[in-house]
């Protein structure tokens, strides 16, 4: 079937990523994963050592590959939105605003303006939540391990405001094309703001058990160095590069979903290491809180989706009364609605880094195709040489520090 | 005599021994740290202070198969992976048990694909089956609560 | 003039047979270029000063098949100071797409080149490692082409209960 060239892969045609030692036995192959608890999932690692030295680093992707682009193209524009939410599954909102953001795109749909702030708000709990996952995980991998104890304990409260405006913890596939599914409870925004009261006294808990410990600190700090330069050739976006003192965020550089209207900072770090890349994340934190407030004051009444009949349900209340609302409640159900023949490009900032959507249509109400840049895949690609020279120990906490989610890698 | 001193005046409990194993292997089940995708999440968080698993006790996952005797099959199974699943499943010692975790575990969800296993059980058997997408941390709990269940009733016959 | 207007007309000027065409949709703008030249644009983009094209955003391939030329790659540059975006495509026919490979212009292209070789099966010419990346190395056809069956699960009904459980050894016990 292949008419590029053989498929096979043989030991001859992989011996070029090995250093010859290798072939004498010098040095030790080793493999690390698909089933390893400090590769956050299902990563496997080709590791060539010199002792506890590595010398080479070979990632191997792909155990996730759940095959959701292909999926995607046999589902109408709407119904595809369900698979987005379990790509990157600590990212569920903001993978659903990526892919709603390019379909508004492609139609030109206008979003009204109290779905832009929801929007926002839920982008930035759900970064929390990712970099509380993020927090724990890396630092159990450092033996830090009553930390993860503490930050799923705080992510409960953020499922538990998620399960109060979509009904789920994770998937709740609430960002629709052209808003949000359905207008937030009237007590949503006293809930954040007391989860947002609560937060920043647990970070700064957080903070004095990680940088008061040295042997965190002599496990993270001057490990891992990427300079700016090299992490932008090697694609690398989100906190790993502004560790690296890259100011690049698609919040500021490209503002969507209205964050233009928002005032706050983009931390940046100059220390290029592992120490950098989570003081990166822990600033983010603050952030993050500062934009939820404001999203809270801009909150004002109104639609929470666009009225445009072709493109959202018409409220349930209609539906009794107008056959016409029937007419179109069906229509949008079953044969979704067609978009123009073209292709778009979309960009969010996800937890990771740059997250974006191509998406083409056909003319049709499906999809001709899907592709999803995703931060972790190619920010995965440093670890084959960042990793050079450093121990098999400092080799975790790179994984841990550039943030991987394994099934935004594999999609 | 040792053993009546030190029981006391608690009497003395007569049981078969099926029973006291069964008991002591549904008290006692290490689940193998072995996340896939999503449900893996809800996983941890069950793990986690808020849900805490230790209750039944499952304090420790081993990230070593061979010290496990539960396998959550928390997410979905590819076919790259399905091969890596059933060896961690073929080292893990007897008695061993299988939960298959989620949708996509049971019988692969909403990913009606080439790249998935339809259904975990075409790998290795399955003991509880769990609903969801992900299954709620009371779900998981709920299926762990089967399996001890399932455990007690087991008969000696099986596993002598 | 804006700095993507100037990098168009630089483009243009530069390379009079390299750029195909130009077209705008919903406010983007995307240059066809032919893929010989690719590698020369490409290099110019990144190297000239005044563009400063540092940053290779993404790779994508998009079958449009039953079209001929069947394949396109879009491949989105960045460049971060002027902060500007452009989306460059490159056409490929149907039997044997080949393009050249720019990862020894932007590292970053690695990962993707190879993702577009194992899901659609396009070749990419003086690529460093060119092998499967998501895909077991042993699978056959590149899933993401039109082509390839998307792949179900059967439902068990009683007229095929026997056949699939015989499949499913295990889920009966
Ligand atoms: S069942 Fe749902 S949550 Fe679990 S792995 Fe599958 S998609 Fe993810």
């Amino acid at each position: 079937m292949s008419q590029v060239r053989e498929l096979e892969t043989t030991v001859e045609e992989l011996k070029h990523l090995f250093s010859p030692r290798a072939a004498t036995g010098e040095t030790m192959l080793l493999n690390l994963g698909p089933q390893h608890p400090s590769t956050h999932g299902v990563l496997r690692l080709l590791l060539e050592l010199d002792g506890e030295e590595v010398v080479s680093c070979i990632p191997d992707v792909g155990f996730l590959h759940t095959g959701i682009e292909k999926n995607m193209e046999a589902k109408t524009f709407l119904k595809a939105l369900v698979m987005t939410d379990r790509m990157d599954y600590l990212n569920n909102m903001g993978n659903n605003l990526t892919y709603c953001l390019a379909i508004e795109k492609l139609c030109a749909i206008e979003v009204p303006e109290r779905a832009q702030v929801l929007r926002v708000i839920c982008a930035e709990l759900q970064r929390i939540a990712s970099h509380l996952v993020w927090l724990g995980t890396s630092a159990i991998d450092l033996n830090a391990s009553s930390i993860l104890i503490y930050c799923f304990r705080d992510r409960e409260r953020i499922m538990d405001l998620f399960e109060l405006i979509g009904g789920q913890r994770m998937m709740t596939s609430y960002i629709r094309p052209g808003g949000v599914w359905r207008d937030v409870p009237a007590e949503f925004p006293a809930a954040v703001e007391s989860f947002l009261d609560y937060l920043p006294g647990k970070l700064d808990d957080y903070e004095r058990l990680l940088d008061k410990n040295p042997i965190y600190l002599a496990r993270t700090i001057d490990i891992g160095i990427v300079d700016g330069d090299e992490a932008l050739a090697w694609g690398m976006t989100g906190p790993a590069l502004r560790g690296s003192g890259v100011n690049f965020d698609v919040r500021r550089a490209m503002p969507y979903s209205g964050y233009e209207n928002f005032e706050f900072e983009v931390p940046l770090e100059t220390g290029c290491d592992v120490y950098a890349r989570y003081r990166v994340r822990m600033r983010e934190f603050r952030e993050s809180i500062k934009i939820i407030r404001q999203g809270l004051r801009l909150l004002k009444p109104g639609p929470f989706i666009t009225s445009d009949r072709k493109f959202a349900p018409p409220p349930r209340a209609e539906l009794g009364r107008s056959m016409e609302a029937v007419i179109h409640h069906f229509k949008y159900w079953t044969d979704g609605f067609p978009a123009p023949d073209g292709e778009v490009y979309a960009a969010t900032e996800s937890p990771r880094g740059e997250l974006g959507c191509l998406l083409a249509g056909d003319g049709g109400p499906n999809p001709r195709r899907v592709h999803f840049r995703t931060p972790s895949f190619n920010t995965l690609q440093v670890l084959s040489w960042l990793s050079r020279g450093y121990l098999v120990a400092d080799l975790v906490a790179i994984i841990g520090s550039i943030d991987i989610v394994l099934g935004d890698v594999d999609r | 005599m040792g053993a009546e001193q030190k029981l006391g005046n608690m009497g003395v409990v007569t049981t078969s021994l099926e029973t006291v194993v069964n008991w002591g292997r549904a008290g006692a089940i290490w689940p193998m740290l072995f996340g896939l995708a999503c449900c893996a999440m809800e996983m941890i968080a069950t793990q986690a202070g808020t849900y805490d698993a230790s209750r039944f006790g499952m304090e420790l996952m081993r990230a070593s198969p061979r010290q496990a005797d539960l396998m959550i099959v928390a997410g979905r199974v590819t076919r790259k992976m399905a091969p890596v699943l059933r060896r961690l499943y073929d080292q893990m010692p007897d008695p061993k048990w299988v939960i298959s975790m989620g949708d996509c575990a049971s019988c692969s969800g909403v990913f009606n694909n080439y790249a998935l296993v339809q259904g975990v059980d075409e790998v290795v058997p399955v003991d509880v089956y769990i609903a969801g997408c992900p299954p709620r941390p009371e779900a998981l709990i709920d299926g762990f609560l089967k399996l001890h269940e399932k455990v007690r009733g087991e008969k000696l016959a099986r596993w002598a | 003039m804006s700095h993507l207007e100037r990098t168009i007309s630089a483009l243009q000027e530069r390379f009079p047979h390299g750029v195909l065409g130009k077209a705008e949709f919903r406010g983007d703008i995307t240059l066809q270029i032919d893929s010989a030249s690719l590698v020369a644009v490409c290099r110019y983009l990144r190297d000239e000063p005044a563009l400063g094209y540092n940053v290779l955003v993404d790779i994508g391939a998009v079958d449009y098949s039953p079209q001929e030329p069947r394949f396109a790659l879009f491949y989105i540059v960045y460049a971060l100071v002027q902060n500007t975006r452009l989306r460059l495509k490159v056409l490929l026919p149907g039997a044997e797409p080949v393009a050249p490979s720019i990862s020894g212009i932007w590292p970053s292209a690695n990962w993707p080149e190879r993702e577009a070789f194992d899901m659609m099966g396009i070749g990419f010419e003086g690529h460093p490692d060119l092998r499967r990346i998501l895909m077991p190395a042993d699978w056959e056809g590149h899933p993401h082409r039109k082509d390839y069956p998307l792949g179900y699960e059967e439902v068990q009904f009683t007229f095929n209960k026997r056949e699939i459980d015989a499949r499913k050894k295990y889920a009966t016990s």
